[in-house]
């Protein structure tokens, strides 16, 4: 058994399952709901499998067809893949459930395929070991994620839609040309091989700012974040959690493997700085339109522009704890921002709008899908014990102890705004309103799997020393020694 | 996992466990819900008996758990969280008896008590806190769990009056964090050490400064919660909560947890000599000073009983940071010791508050005409509560002015005298009005909100709590040098701090 699960290629499932379980669904529309079930199931249980193959033989590779890197196309399995595969799959798994319940029956059919092909995409964006499949994954990430975000049909969802694909093409795009360049400059696209080649010049300065810019594009880093609010604001809840909880997480994961592996370090202290400045101007732009949105989904949709400000704080620092208080700022978000959107999902599906004042004893009415929604703001805004707080805790750390404490300024006053609009939410939440609209039951299953998904990022709080651990695997960084 | 290591965690659970639990109870369950959280208020009581024991006995009680890298999740057993986590228990036991009549038929009562619950494991977690990083979980946890009992009626006012209070209190938990994480990035540890670790592990090229500003911060968090004034605002506002929340809040759970913290941050963070070197504890000291004047002011204009309260207790709380702040063992024992004695007085006032709310719609001392002969048990718990308040001999309020008294003569601040002089005088200003006023003036004939009368003049659950923490208000005061008394703790604890 244990030979089994330390030997089979395990990423390979995870690329192929959700690909076939896609195709399967558009095939047998009327057992979708199983098929879709299942292939979920199994993802999870290859990203435990192949979480046990790592923890006991450390990172590896695997060779595409038996073709070896400068040839062929290699997968590549570290702790950092590892981590957001456990995200995508515990995140998925959620979402599939919480779908079953929520779409009519229409959108729904439609909704599978997609969903599928997203997670496949997703999968194979993390296992990918060079630049060109990273590349593939994320355009199938970006027209996936696209056609989900339009799949209500509304006028209002159409433009955003329409927007978003042109800023996730722009992206693309962007980081194409930066690849091109680094490929024939370096002759190899694998990232393992350029991590020796690659060497400072302006070749590589310019490869470095088109990708960058194309990924911090996609990551919605202010300014360039104009697409997300409407998109996510206007996409069925589902949808809104996949893209707040995943579909962002991908082009930073990449930005973040070419930052940590391909460019050269002296080479990136510049760009750091400017990320650095523009995650905190993210910050508070994301917190204030936070504060200002009158309508739920809008509000959480702002939080993750805030939230992704927050990423960027790690380059200037460029240390390890740096490295892991955001990679588990990552991880905690996804869990957190995903329990959120179920949670706004509840409500409009209880109430039928998500105006924030108009909320009618949400707290009487919907009991379980507020404490989702204030156990995942507890972790949003980083108090402890959360995912989120320990997450702010070795950021703080890296800014104070490196003596540029005007990050840990930023952090500090971002947290407060997230206190604000979470508990801004939670207060109109226990009122009682004058209007009273019609109400829809809402099934026990979707309130469970938003309260689910935030007690997980509660509990992160608890049990960082493992994902922390096994973070460590291949090597990039430790969290634990380095301070 | 031995003994030792298991103890702490259960005082933690015997809380926790029936709050999460009750949250899931449906509303119609009142027996399986009191039986909850009868038997974990219990069950509470007799693991700090063993402990107390174990603790007089030389066990030493540590559960460590990792949490984040390199530093740990430690829950410790000293004389000082033994002192607040005994208070906590029992106070906690008798509010939710009140609480259970308090609340008879409203709704909401499976939501109100599992966070009750709540916030007494945070307070509980607080108290054993052992090192700064586990301090401020609990802290933070408790600044969560009192929001929802706050806002519980759901009205306009408490939304908005949770709204303040989150305001205060987040922002000064982050200035709390932020004190925090710079000290460990100065020390490498956060562990209480008697004595304090920062002079131990401050490494020689920080210079005071550096200090002193944490040292601010981490006082500055603290103080929103202890309600130093400015940092006040929140407390009187707070007070449209349920009478047994405001009891609690008051006497236990967030004040108590703010006082407390400034105790262990001076004492077990700085040290007590370290930190009057570095010269932060006279501001302190004048602070504290100024928060019991002032407050005490505002006391005396206000008609409202429970906000008269409430600036009442933002002066009293004072008093244990003026204790510790004033350097000296003996002082220090008069501020130390008036954690419990204050927590026991205050509660049965806010009892009694809600007693008169409650059975006769009395808010305001202008109403209180002559209710001493409609309800006389009540309202000798109430006197009882506040000539103790005031310092009359031999309730516990004069044990803990005694000896911040001697003390401040002991240590030379002949100035703090006065101030508690002043403070007597003001305390018994806006108290003794209510006294006169209930038990001399003559009753008007009707009252603003009746209840039909039963038997007794309240319900049972309702008035036997403040009658039993008034008894312990005079019997702490009475039997103050009776070994195991709050006195001989608090003795014991500024012993260790001075080290003799």
């Amino acid at each position: 058994m244990e030979v089994v699960i330390t030997t089979f290629p395990w990423e390979v499932v995870l690329i192929l399952a959700p690909l076939f379980g896609a195709l399967s669904c558009f095939l047998w529309p009327k057992s979708a709901r199983y098929l879709a079930l299942s292939t979920v199931f199994v993802s999870v249980l290859s990203v435990v499998a192949l979480a046990i193959r790592l923890i006991t033989t450390g990172s590896y590779r695997h060779a595409i067809g038996g073709w070896r890197a400068p040839l062929g196309i290699e997968l590549l399995a570290d702790g950092l893949s590892l981590l957001m595969l456990g995200v995508t799959a515990v995140v998925g798994l959620a979402i599939t459930v919480y779908s079953t319940g929520y779409f009519p029956n229409r959108q729904l059919l439609r909704f599978w395929p997609l969903w599928l092909l997203l997670l496949a995409a997703l999968n194979a964006l993390f296992l990918s070991g060079d630049l060109f499949n990273l590349y593939v994954a994320l355009e199938l990430t970006g027209l996936a994620a696209v056609a989900l975000t339009a799949l209500s049909g509304g006028r209002a969802a159409l433009i955003s839609a329409m927007r978003y694909l042109f800023a996730t093409l722009l992206g693309s795009m962007s980081y194409l040309l930066g690849v091109v360049l680094i490929y024939h400059s370096f002759g190899s696209l694998d990232i393992m091989i350029l991590a020796q080649r690659v060497v400072q010049s302006p070749v590589v300065w310019s490869a470095m700012g088109l990708m960058s810019a194309g990924l911090a594009l996609k990551t919605a880093l202010f300014p360039l974040h104009f697409w997300l609010p409407p998109a996510h604001a206007s996409a069925p809840a589902p949808v809104s959690a996949a893209l707040s909880a995943l579909v962002v997480k991908a082009s930073f994961y990449v930005l973040l493997r070419l930052w940590l592996e391909v460019f050269p370090p002296g080479q990136t202290a510049m760009l750091g700085e400017l990320f650095g400045a523009l995650g905190v101007a993210a910050i508070f732009w994301g917190g204030l339109q936070a504060l200002r949105a009158g309508q739920l989904k809008l509000l959480i949709a702002y939080s993750t522009v805030m939230q992704v400000g927050y990423f960027f704080l790690a380059f200037p620092l460029a240390m390890a704890a740096a490295w892991c208080g955001v990679l588990y700022l990552l991880l905690s978000h996804a869990l957190a921002k995903a329990a959120m959107f179920l949670a706004a999902g509840n409500i409009i599906y209880f109430s039928g709008h998500d105006r924030i004042v108009d909320f009618d004893r949400i707290a009487n009415q919907l009991p379980m899908t507020l404490a989702a929604f204030a156990l995942a703001g507890v972790s949003i805004m980083g108090l402890p014990p959360s995912g989120g707080f320990v997450a702010k805790w070795l950021m703080v750390e890296a800014s104070l102890k490196s003596g540029q404490w005007w990050w840990a300024f930023a952090l500090i006053i971002g947290s407060l705004a997230a206190a604000a609009y979470v508990f801004k939410v939670v207060g109109h939440a226990f009122t009682q309103t004058t209007v009273r609209g019609q109400t829809n039951a809402v099934p026990a299953l979707m309130e469970w799997t938003a309260l689910a998904l935030a007690l997980t990022s509660i509990l992160l709080g608890l049990v960082a020393s493992w994902p922390l651990a096994w973070l460590e695997i291949g090597g990039m960084f430790s969290c634990e020694s380095a301070r | 996992m031995s003994a030792s290591a298991t103890l702490p965690l259960l005082i933690l659970g015997s809380s926790l466990l029936p709050g999460l639990v009750i949250f899931f109870l449906p509303e119609s369950k009142v027996r399986i819900r009191t039986a909850l959280n009868l038997s974990g208020a219990l069950l509470k009581l007799v693991f700090v008996g063993v402990m107390a024991w174990g603790v007089f006995n030389g066990t030493t009680y540590e559960t460590r758990l990792p949490l984040i890298p390199d530093l740990e999740f430690v829950l410790h057993a000293d004389a000082l969280s033994l002192l607040f986590v005994t208070l906590s228990s029992v106070l906690w036991l008798v509010t939710t008896v009140y609480a259970i009549g308090y609340l008879e038929e409203s709704p909401h009562r499976s939501r109100f008590f599992g966070f009750f619950s709540l916030c007494v494991t945070a307070t509980v977690g607080v108290a054993m806190a052992g090192n700064l990083l586990t301090f401020l979980l609990f802290y933070e946890l408790l600044t969560l769990v009192t929001y929802p009992l706050i806002v519980h009626r759901g009205t306009e006012v408490a939304r908005l009056a949770g709204l303040t209070y989150l305001r205060y209190t987040i922002a000064g938990g982050a200035l709390l964090m932020i004190g925090t994480v710079w000290l460990y990035t100065l020390c490498g540890t956060l562990e209480f050490t008697y004595g304090g670790f920062v002079r131990e592990f401050a490494s020689a090229s920080t210079n005071r400064e550096t200090l002193v500003v944490i040292f601010v911060l981490l006082t500055a968090g603290l103080g929103v919660k202890a309600a130093l004034v400015p940092l006040h605002g929140w407390l009187p506002q707070a007070m449209v909560a349920p009478a047994p929340v405001s009891a609690l809040l008051h006497a236990v759970a967030v004040v108590k947890a703010g006082a407390f913290g400034i105790v262990r941050v001076i004492y077990d963070v700085f040290g007590i000599e370290f930190a009057a070197n570095l010269g932060v504890t006279l501001p302190l000291a004048i602070l504290a000073a100024v928060t019991i004047v002032y407050a005490s002011v505002r006391a005396l204009f206000q008609d409202d009983l429970k906000r008269r309260l409430a600036f009442s207790t933002v002066s009293q709380i004072s008093y244990i940071t003026l204790g510790v702040a004033t350097v000296g063992p003996i002082a220090a024992i008069g501020g130390i010791v008036h954690l419990v004695h204050q927590g026991l007085m205050k509660i049965t006032l806010f009892f009694c508050a809600g007693n008169l709310a409650e059975t006769l719609g009395i808010h305001k001392i202008s109403e209180m005409d002559g209710v001493a002969h409609r309800m006389p048990w009540t309202m000798v718990a109430f006197t009882l509560g506040a000539l103790g308040m005031v310092g009359v001999p031999p309730l516990a309020g004069f044990v803990s002015k005694w000896y911040l008294g001697i003390g401040a003569m002991a240590a030379g601040q002949e100035w703090i005298v006065a101030i508690l002089v002043g403070s007597s005088v003001l305390n018994a200003a806006y108290f003794l009005p209510i006294i006169y006023t209930a038990w001399f003036k003559e009753s008007k004939g009707t009252w603003p909100a009746e209840q039909p009368r039963g038997r007794a003049e309240t319900r049972w659950t309702l008035l036997l709590p403040p009658l039993v923490t008034a008894l312990l208000a005079l019997g702490v005061g009475l039997l103050a040098s009776a070994p195991f008394s709050p006195l001989d703790w608090a003795q014991l604890i500024a012993g260790r701090e001075y080290g003799r």
